[in-house]
């Protein structure tokens, strides 16, 4: 019942018996299928579960296949293009709908930039699916705008929320300093509220890149024939025989993964 | 607080202008305002609805429309995808009956999602209160790596848990060659695989939300608690789960909603069988040729993510009253 008093260390409000374990055991499942998954993919052998020693060949191996080559442009181009217009979107409207007193409409403008985060992955990929069926009918258009387009959409909440966040937290009173000392609107925006708000947009970008980097849902039901990224890549490999190549992808695409939150972590702690 | 918003009359009697001139010149400057912001939010708008929002009305639209003899549609209303939702004709006798295939993968949907939301709760809220408790400097170590996955891809993730657990995989390996089993463990295309690899990519989910409540938890009221002669069992029933309950209502819903939803793990470690209604709508513009059916089928997804949806926001609007 109330065992805890008699014991030895005093009282804690802090400790609860049993979670320390679990929070440990949790962590340990958490990273362990990551890590032998990063293992494998330096195995010598064919297997993705016996180590027959160390060997960088399914790397090599994975760099040489072209249809990796491609699909590995074509996710770094789409990445790009959609992360960038969508930060400036999003930057837009964030600047639009913060730091004022709620004005008719902003609820809507708010609700709608976050729309794609609210509905599941599957619904938006099946709209698109068809809206985009019908477009392509009409215009006999059927390149990577579709792909582009799709992307730059669900990116923008996820851009817009970091910006938004930094915005909201940026000191009124300098823009203001700014202002009194005769500085234009533009000259304001430009030498005051942009160098804010900086790491906020990057972090916004570094978010929106990732993404899209990762997406495959959306991807899958708006990607025309031969528009593999490298996730769709990867879902189709693996229907087949699993050799540690995928496990090699996989290893590198979690490495810039990383990479990107990790910055995303250090731009928006940054004050 | 020296000058409140309240109106421009104070600013317009010092600069002596007439108060209905001032009045008529701050509205109008308020209404210019309000325009650059609308101009501002305009491309955003404008993507997110050609490419996002404004397609789900088409859906809404072909859900009524009779299936294409090779997909799609042709333009002739039809009820039948609704009513084939649930319900299916007879081959033989033209009776309706149950659309069992149809309400297995509802059941199996919702069962799953219940499931998964119950195990990442079990490993979550111990989870949360651990990291919540380290001190300020390895608390940010312990937030950054439940992070890490969260923000790692799901594929690569799903895969991660596939090669463990398939047939060839690292625990079969492993059990086999220390020969506790001959016959490697079919664990692969099982409604268990789903349930596991869904707790797996969406435990995050969890631990987030709980642990800002319980980081915001005033740890005096346990103490006090204490101090009265509270159990360990009392104290965390009565004092430490209801002023939790925000966050781990929250962490539910977050996982719910997208095991719900869920069509990757379903599709990489459930197999063709064990389909969930993500794959269930999948098939429908596949294999099925029956993109009316599939429309219907993603939009009743589409609604009890927003009951689940509206849900979260009338518990957690009504705690942030409660915490002022």
């Amino acid at each position: 019942m109330s065992g805890w008093r008699n014991r030895g260390q005093p009282f804690s409000s802090r400790r609860i018996p049993g979670f320390a374990g679990i929070a440990l055991a949790t962590f340990a499942l958490l990273y362990a299928p990551i890590a032998i998954l990063v293992i494998y993919s330096f195995n010598a052998g064919l297997s993705i579960a016996i180590w027959e020693g160390f060997s960088l060949k399914w790397y090599v191996q994975a760099w040489n296949n072209e249809a990796v080559q491609e699909a590995t442009l074509r996710s770094l181009g789409v990445a790009s293009v959609a992360a960038t217009v969508a930060t400036l979107a999003a930057t837009m409207a964030a600047l639009a709908t913060t730091r004022t007193r709620p004005f008719r409409g902003m609820t809507a403008i708010y609700t709608l930039i976050n729309q794609p985060l609210m509905v599941p992955e599957i619904v938006t990929a099946v709209a698109l699916l068809i809206f985009f069926a019908i477009i392509k009918v009409a215009t006999g258009y059927t390149g990577i705008v579709y792909l582009v387009a799709a992307h730059t959409a669900f990116c923008i909440p996820f851009a817009y929320l970091p910006i938004r966040a930094r915005l909201e937290s940026m000191d009124l009173s300098l823009e203001r300093a700014a202002a009194d000392l005769y500085a234009t609107p533009w000259m304001t925006f430009r030498r005051v509220t942009l160098p804010l708000l900086w790491p906020g947009i990057m972090a916004g970008f570094m978010l929106a890149f990732v993404i899209s980097l990762d997406d495959v849902v959306i991807t899958e039901f708006v990607k025309s024939a031969g528009q593999e990224t490298l996730p769709t890549y990867m879902l189709g490999q693996i229907r087949r025989v699993m050799t540690p190549e995928v496990n090699a992808i996989s290893t590198a695409l979690l490495l810039a993964g990383v990479v990107f939150v990790t910055l995303f972590f250090a731009l928006s702690r940054k004050r | 607080m020296s000058a409140p918003p309240s109106g421009p009359a104070p600013a317009a009697s010092s600069s002596g202008l007439d108060p209905g001139r001032a009045a008529r010149l701050a509205g109008e400057v308020a209404r210019r305002d309000i325009r650059t912001r609308w101009m501002l939010s305009l491309p955003a708008i404008a993507i997110v609805t050609a490419a996002a929002a404004g397609p789900l009305l088409i859906v809404l639209v072909y859900s009524f429309l009779t299936p294409g003899p090779y997909g799609n549609v042709e333009w002739r209303f039809s009820p039948d995808a609704w009513i084939n939702v649930v319900l299916q004709k007879d081959i033989f006798d033209d009776t309706w009956q149950w659309a069992d295939a149809h309400l297995r993968i509802f059941w199996r949907s919702l069962e799953l999602s219940f499931l998964t939301t119950a195990l990442t709760l079990v490993l979550g809220v111990p989870t949360a209160w651990f990291i919540a408790t380290r001190n300020e400097r390895t608390r940010v170590v312990w937030l950054f790596l439940i992070t890490i996955p969260f923000w790692t891809n799901l594929l690569i993730r799903t895969i991660a848990v596939m090669e463990l657990i398939r047939n060839e995989g690292v625990i079969n390996s492993a059990l086999i060659g220390l020969g506790l089993i001959e016959q490697p463990i079919q664990m692969m295309f099982t409604d268990f695989a789903i349930a596991l690899g869904m707790t797996y990519v969406y435990l995050p989910l969890m631990v987030l939300p709980v642990y800002a409540s319980i980081e915001k938890l005033d740890f005096r009221l346990v103490e006090a608690g204490y101090d009265l002669y509270a159990s360990r069992r009392k104290m965390f029933l009565r004092i430490i789960l209801p002023l939790v309950k925000p966050g781990i209502i929250a962490g539910s819903i977050l996982v719910f909603i997208p095991s719900l939803g869920a069509y990757v793990t379903p599709r990489v470690l459930g197999g063709g069988k064990n389909l969930m209604l993500g794959n269930l709508i999948e098939l429908q513009f596949g294999q099925g040729r029956n993109w009316p059916l599939g429309a219907a089928l993603a939009i009743t997804l589409m609604a009890m993510v927003m009951v689940a949806l509206l849900y979260y926001v009338h518990v957690t609007g009504r705690g942030r009253r409660w915490h002022g």
